[in-house]
């Protein structure tokens, strides 16, 4: 079973839902990511995002956007990212990674060669933002030899015969885009997100995240008690952001508020417990 | 999905260069196709089909003949250079004068056609992007003439030095925003346009400038504008009575060469000459010739030639004119060049302002900085060629907007 199948099933058994935090490699510099994403599992990390940083990140906000700049300023290349997530794994080898990022690294890194080197380096899932199914027959050879999942968006504007179409390329887990917008921007309702779940559930048997938009723990809390698990990606990227100094350096506040965060966030998770499962 | 291809072209696109792309999208099955965000696949697919649907109505058809008649003003004048000809001493040269379609520019062609698409398919707010400023200033104008809401992205750097357009769009009643985000040029604007899409997918139409983006808008654009080719053919028929043998034309993200090249393609006499934007040299990394000096890449919502680095990361391009300073260009372009159809080549800043200078004196017709790019490689090869060789160069645009760059490099205070 796949790192992530089996975490997904481990904390069904624990009867609640994921916490999905995101961090953008090399951002602010290569140590102090390393340093977060080891750190991450202990705080309440279940999965683990990592963002590839891309000079056009068209689907991202603000936030999302300055961090892929600070990586790229500190020299963030995808092969790079691959050697983060190697030394990662050297001291965790059950937290689920999932890559998630844009095509155009990828393909100048060639298919074949990136897909084994993500799978060697402790990979387990993908998230290529701007590679539809339609398009995806460039890589699914190669993420299937791998072992690599690939985990699909859903967004609200998904038509339900779409939905069975990009469910059939989908793999891991299902990753729904509770807004029509960018990340970080907007917050979905409640009343949205319980709409939206039976019709992802009578499509998939998949576990379903939750992401775009979701800040605090209390949101956080609903998501994963909604679906199976929730995404917090540009609410981390703001606090990282807030501790840098003038010239955009980590300082001694930089890990340790980023960190209390996703406990707090852990803690609402884990107080939660769980909604309607996929089982 | 299920076309039955031979190395990618369909047995209809066998015959022919002009029936492409294929369903997904895919010019010669690789450039091209739908590299989107999911929330946006959907737009993609609804708008493929509504532009599949208008494009064989005919009301749809009338309805664009007649405001590209009275509206636009078409048709353009071939003109026959005649002085710019004696004095280069060598082919012909005519010039397809696009530069006096209504706001000045080729653009104006596909922003009609999509205007009326979008209002077929019930949008009231339109996004657009912007480089040099040509393509928001039309898309301002057709949004002020159908009393349409208009939002146009263009890069910090452009609306600095594109000024006359930026006032231009705000009295079109246009919302101007500038994007600071990486250069602040035409990529940037692109990526802001795509964001603000993403956001309003219910009453917003994305009004694409050129022919690049996710497919429909290569092909969609490309039809549009070939209306830029279809006349030049008939022109050179009734003027010379036989087809032309060097057609050229500048390239940005391609739409006016695109619209000029596209009903010559299966013409096997007519050599197409596309000219990208050089900048300092094709050589001194700062340059915006995307198919000469980048590598097959995805960005924006196609896979086409792109100026990149080794890991995949974007550059930032450069040139003089504001319309060519993309690092992409349209995937049809990419796939021309591919299959050895259509030639591309350079011309450096220096070439184009002397070209624009060149033009200005022997024609009196100030072309775009854009356009002079194409007049460059012209006149580069002109006294080369026969005179009995007949050259059509597509002036894109007129050089109004163009007169205060020009001047600082000229050194001239205005």
């Amino acid at each position: 079973m796949s790192r992530i199948a089996a975490r997904f099933k481990a904390l069904a058994a624990q009867g609640r839902g994921a916490l999905i935090p995101y961090l953008e490699a090399f951002d602010p510099d290569l140590d102090t990511s390393l340093a977060l994403l080891k750190a991450m599992p202990a705080a309440g990390a279940d999965l683990i995002e990592v963002g590839v940083p891309f000079s056009d990140p068209s689907a991202d906000g603000p936030v999302i956007q300055l961090a892929a700049r600070r990586g790229l300023k500190a020299g963030s290349t995808l092969a790079g990212v691959l050697k983060m997530v190697a030394a990662f794994r050297e001291g965790d080898n059950e937290t689920p990674i999932i890559l998630m990022g844009y095509l155009n690294p990828i393909e100048a890194y060639g298919y074949e060669r990136f897909c084994t080197d993500a799978a060697k380096a402790g990979v387990d899932g993908l998230i290529i933002v701007d590679l539809p199914p339609e398009e995806a027959d460039v890589i699914e050879k190669h993420t299937d030899a791998n072992g690599l999942d690939i985990i699909r968006l859903v967004a609200p504007t998904t038509t339900d015969e779409r939905l069975r179409y990009v469910l059939s390329h989908a793999s891991g887990f299902v990753y729904y885009v509770s807004i029509t917008g960018i990340t970080g921007t907007r917050t979905a309702s409640v009343e949205d997100l319980s709409k939206a779940l039976p019709r992802l559930r009578a499509a998939t048997t998949l576990p379903v995240a939750i992401g775009f938009g979701i800040r605090s723990p209390q949101q956080a809390a609903t998501a994963a008690s909604i679906a199976d698990g929730a995404v917090v990606a540009s609410a981390l990227l703001a606090t990282l952001a807030e501790t840098l100094d003038e010239n955009g350096q980590a300082t001694a506040q930089t890990l340790p508020r980023v960190l209390a965060q996703i406990e707090e966030l852990a803690a609402a998770v884990r107080a939660a417990g769980s909604g309607a499962k996929a089982g | 999905m299920a076309d039955t291809t031979v190395n990618g072209i369909t047995a209809a696109q066998a015959n022919s260069l002009r029936h492409g792309p294929d369903e997904r999208g895919h010019f010669g099955g690789w450039f091209g196709g739908r590299f989107v965000a999911e929330t946006l696949m959907p737009l993609i697919l609804e708008l493929d089909q509504a532009y599949k649907t208008a494009k064989a109505d005919p009301a749809f058809q009338k309805e664009l003949a007649f405001y590209l008649r009275d509206y636009v003003g078409r048709p353009s004048p071939l003109w026959f250079a005649r002085r710019m000809t004696e004095e280069l001493g060598g082919a012909k040269i005519y010039m397809k004068r696009e530069e006096l379609n209504h706001t000045g520019s080729h653009k104006l062609n596909n922003v009609m056609g999509q205007i009326l698409l979008a209002r077929r398919m019930g949008r009231t707010r339109i996004v657009a992007e912007t480089g040099a400023g040509q393509h928001g200033v039309a898309t301002a104008t057709v949004c002020a003439l159908f009393g349409m809401k208009c939002v146009v992205y263009m890069g910090a750097t452009d609306v600095e030095r594109q000024k006359p357009n930026v006032f231009r769009m705000r009295l079109l009643g246009a919302d101007v925003v500038p994007v600071t985000a990486g250069a602040g040029t035409l990529k940037d604007a692109m990526n802001e346009a795509m964001r603000d899409w993403v956001a309003n997918v219910a009453d917003t139409y994305f009004l694409v400038g050129t022919v690049a983006g996710p497919h429909p808008y290569p092909a969609m654009v490309r039809d549009f504008q070939s209306i830029i080719g279809t006349e030049t053919k008939a022109q050179m028929q009734e003027l010379e009575g036989r087809l032309p043998d060097v057609v050229v034309a500048a390239i940005g993200g391609g739409s006016n060469a695109m619209g000029i090249f596209h009903p010559f393609l299966d013409d096997a006499s007519v050599r197409l000459i596309g000219v990208e934007a050089a900048g300092h040299g094709l050589d001194s990394g700062k340059t915006a010739a995307s198919i000469e000096r980048g590598k097959h890449g995805v960005l924006h919502g196609n896979r086409t030639y792109l100026l990149q680095n080794a890991d995949g990361q974007i550059d930032e391009a450069h040139s003089i004119s504001a319309g060519l300073d993309y690092p992409g260009v349209g995937p049809e372009h990419s796939w021309l060049h591919d299959i050895g159809r259509a030639e591309y080549v350079g011309a450096t800043d220096q070439e184009a302002l002397d070209a624009f200078q060149l033009c200005t004196r022997t024609e009196g017709i100030i072309p775009a900085l854009e356009s002079a790019h194409a007049i460059a490689y012209a006149s580069k090869i002109a006294p080369t060629l026969p005179k009995d060789t007949l050259l059509v160069v597509n002036i894109s645009g007129r050089g109004d907007k163009d007169i205060f760059t020009v001047a600082e490099h000229l050194g001239v205070k205005l």
